[in-house]
């Protein structure tokens, strides 16, 4: 479902003499349907920059990223627009919202831009905040006000409202009590199940150890600094 | 030139120059065949102010022969004193022979009515324009509306009656109500009542309307369609006060509310004082008819 | 739903834009601008003043004429048309917010009646659907319906915008051209606008071409991002990947020119 081939990665900071600044390089991976595939490598190895680049939300300077049928290296932004509206979910460590929207609204938007009829979609919503005990009284307010756990629980049940064939989980159990991650392991595993395509980024060894199939250490993608 | 009285010597037959009465001319000719649309023309200071009927001065002057029957009304009646001014304007620049009676006259000058006996094929009606433009209520600027009226955008002028029926429960506008002339230019008809809205489309006479400040001339040509902006659900009517003349005692003619005292005591009387007094002389009664001392018309 | 799949199903642009430049004088407003807007898409065009972004939208919309380039509106050709053509065009398939709502507004009329117009301006002759239609505009803005009858002068910056994408809206425009709409209102007013905006889109089908110098603002509501300087566009590209990885000197600039709220 993802399959990466030698993806490379520079920065040119224009403002700061030009420099350029290569990140990534020969990054290789495949994820398969109903597989997760977690991330590993030290603090600044790369992983959060891999995952943006398989989202397109950082360019790529070399190398294929396929997603499904799409090469995301070279893909037109409207096809990149489409891929992440119907196949590729993507569940960051921040939550970005208009701020003022209800709860319920935030987490049933990705069913809204498909088309689900809006009962449906806020169905589905509900059941979601439910699971990650979200009291009902706050759906109808907006996130923004949340403390960090709320906001990290609106932004999984947004990242799991439509059934993604893949999935992009940036640390999806940080800053969970127990009883949240064990409903969030449990969703990852219902992903899988129906045969989503996961990569993730995973601290918690125990979480890693229960949902990972195979880990990558990105730190083999880090290039060689040449002089 | 002419024997046009013993003061009118020194002044050009109806007192514009024949350079300027041309020029006028062409501008009356190009609105009779544009109907309702609105002709620039080079408008003259004239001897008395805007306001007092320029526009429609020039127009008559422009259209009268020797051989013309002038009558001038203003708001029906013939002798107040715009009427009676400009009636004697005429009769001392261009000599023409003058009536009250609206059958009897070639040309008729109007402020704000249209005579109630209907005209007939030969006359013409020239009507005093204060704001020719039906646009301006909404829109300020003339480059823009002159741009709506070549693109045919008039959906401003149902913006102002759904104001109307959205304030008043009803199309509040009673006087220079729009109409639209042959399917194209909304025309504004100048402050006559809506009453005398149907008497402007199909009508046997020449209607030519004149703007003196504002510089515009616009027609109706004979048997001209002109059609009252509506609404569906709110159709177009004409109104008038519910009561019969108090002097003639006429029942369909638009009527003017004289106070009598000041207890609330009021009467209502033809405003078209041609038409009341016609009635009258063929015997015709109003409810607080009496017959009046000698001497007074 | 119907919009979505039709959205889907439809692979033309709906707007092409191609090599469009003008200039006033020796001076370059916008010059050889070239890009595509597809049906459901918003479209956001950034830049500092004078960067040439007013230009090219009032040059997009008709406002002005631009010297070179050819703009495509579902298969026709805008520059070609007739005004009355063009101005018919504006009337019902397009639409343009005025980054004040006084200059998009009739300040005279009755909020009614400035959601009226258009319907009445393609014809419309029945008061009642036509009051109708209104005081149904008036609700999905979220402006109270017993306001209907008041003018906007009586209504605060915030209604009065909304007010003018209602009179915007009412004839089912596909194309929407908007010039700073959050600009002059309060932050919770802008995000109260940005949400009504973003379901507005998504619920219609919105084609939507909005340029702003709010990096905030095009991040929540647009899809793709134009950036412009000079009259020039810089660098184009999905939004968030322009905002968070700009590869052009002067986007870079700008990105970081921004205080992180």
């Amino acid at each position: 479902m993802i399959r990466i081939e030698s993806l490379s990665k520079s920065f040119t900071l224009h403002n700061q003499g030009s420099a350029v600044i290569p990140v990534m390089a020969g990054a290789s991976l495949t994820v398969a349907p109903g597989e997760c595939v977690g991330l590993t490598g030290q603090s600044g190895a790369g992983k959060s920059t891999l995952m943006r680049m398989v989202y397109g939300n950082y360019l790529t300077a070399g190398g294929r990223l396929i997603v499904g049928d799409l090469d995301v290296a070279t893909a037109e932004p409207r096809q990149i627009i489409a891929l992440r509206r119907h196949t590729l979910g993507y569940v960051s460590q921040f939550l970005r919202v208009v701020p003022r929207v209800p709860t319920l609204d935030v987490v049933a938007e990705p069913l809204l831009a498909l088309g689900t009829p809006a009962e449906d979609a806020r169905d589905r919503a509900a059941s979601l905040l439910r699971r990650l005990n979200i009291p009902e009284r706050l759906w109808s307010l907006s996130p923004t006000t949340f403390s960090g756990g709320e906001q990290q629980r609106v932004n999984i049940a947004r990242g799991f409202a439509h059934t993604y064939p893949a999935l992009l989980l940036d640390e999806p159990t940080a800053s969970l009590d127990a009883a949240n991650r064990e409903v969030v392991l449990t969703l990852i595993e219902e992903a899988k199940a129906r045969g989503a395509a996961i990569l993730g980024i995973f601290h918690d060894e125990g979480a890693r150890a229960r949902v990972c199939d195979r880990l990558v250490d990105v730190t083999g993608f880090t290039p060689r600094l040449a002089a | 030139m002419l024997d046009a009285g013993s003061q009118a010597e020194a002044y050009n037959f109806a007192y514009l120059d024949e350079q300027t009465k041309r020029m006028i001319r062409r501008a009356i000719l190009k609105g009779i065949a544009v109907p309702g649309y609105q002709v620039p023309f080079a408008s003259r200071e004239m001897p008395m102010p805007y306001g007092w009927g320029t526009g429609g001065v020039q127009v008559t002057a422009a259209c009268l022969v020797p051989e013309d029957r002038l009558k001038v009304i203003d708001q029906g009646a013939d002798d107040t004193t715009n009427a009676v001014s400009i009636r004697r304007f005429f009769q001392r620049t261009a000599g023409v022979a003058v009536t009250e009676a609206t059958s009897e006259a070639t040309v008729i000058q109007t402020r704000h009515r249209i005579p109630e006996v209907p005209l007939t094929a030969g006359q013409i009606l020239v009507y005093q324009v204060p704001i020719p433009e039906p646009l301006r209520f909404l829109e300020p600027r003339e480059t823009e509306t002159r741009k709506m009226h070549e693109l045919e955008e008039y959906g401003l002028m149902h913006v102002k009656l759904y104001e109307d029926i959205a304030r008043h429960g009803q199309i509040a506008t009673s006087y220079a109500y729009p109409v639209k002339v042959e399917g194209r230019y909304v025309m504004d008809p100048s402050p006559i009542p809506k009453f005398d809205n149907p008497k402007l489309a199909g009508n046997p006479a020449i209607q030519l309307f004149g703007a003196g400040r504002e510089q515009r001339i616009y027609a109706l040509p004979p048997w001209t369609k002109a059609v009252s902006l509506d609404f569906d659900d709110h159709p177009f009517e004409t109104s008038k006060a519910p009561h019969d003349c108090d002097l003639c005692g006429a029942k369909d003619s638009y009527l003017d509310e004289v106070i009598t005292d000041d207890a609330g005591g009021r009467m209502y009387v033809c405003s078209d004082t041609d038409f009341c007094a016609g009635r009258r002389a063929r015997g015709m009664k109003g409810r607080l008819w009496a017959p009046e001392p000698e001497g007074v018309a | 739903m119907t919009v979505m799949e039709k959205l889907v199903a439809t692979d033309q642009p709906l707007l092409r834009v191609d090599g469009l430049t003008k200039r006033y004088g020796p001076r370059i407003g916008c010059a050889d601008v070239t890009f595509d807007l597809y049906p459901g898409e918003v479209l956001g065009i950034v830049g500092e003043s004078g960067s040439g972004k007013s230009t090219l939208l009032s040059c997009l919309a008709g406002h002005q004429r631009a010297d070179l380039g050819r703009i495509s509106y579902d298969g026709r050709d805008v520059l070609a048309m007739s005004e009355t053509e063009r101005r018919r065009l504006s009337r019902t398939d397009w639409a343009y917010v005025h980054q004040n709502p006084r200059d998009g507004l009739r300040m005279g009329v009755s909020a009614g009646g400035n959601v009226g117009e258009r319907l009445m301006a393609v014809g419309a002759r029945h008061y009642g659907q036509i009051r109708g239609k209104a005081v149904d505009w008036l609700g999905r803005v979220e402006i109270a319906v017993d306001r209907v009858d008041d003018r906007p002068s009586a209504f605060s910056g915030g209604m009065q915008q909304r007010l003018q994408i209602a009179r915007n809206l009412v004839t089912g425009p596909r194309l929407v051209f908007m010039d700073e709409p959050t600009g002059g209102l309060d932050v919770s007013v802008q995000a109260r606008l940005l949400d009504l905006l973003r379901g507005l889109v998504r619920d219609l089908g919105l084609s939507v071409i909005i340029v702003t110098h709010d990096l905030a603002v095009v991040r929540l509501l647009a899809h793709r991002l134009m950036v412009m300087k000079s009259g020039r566009v810089v660098e184009q590209g999905l939004t968030d990947q322009v905002l968070d990885d700009p590869q052009h000197a002067y986007t870079q600039l700008l990105v970081s020119s921004v205080l992180q709220a």
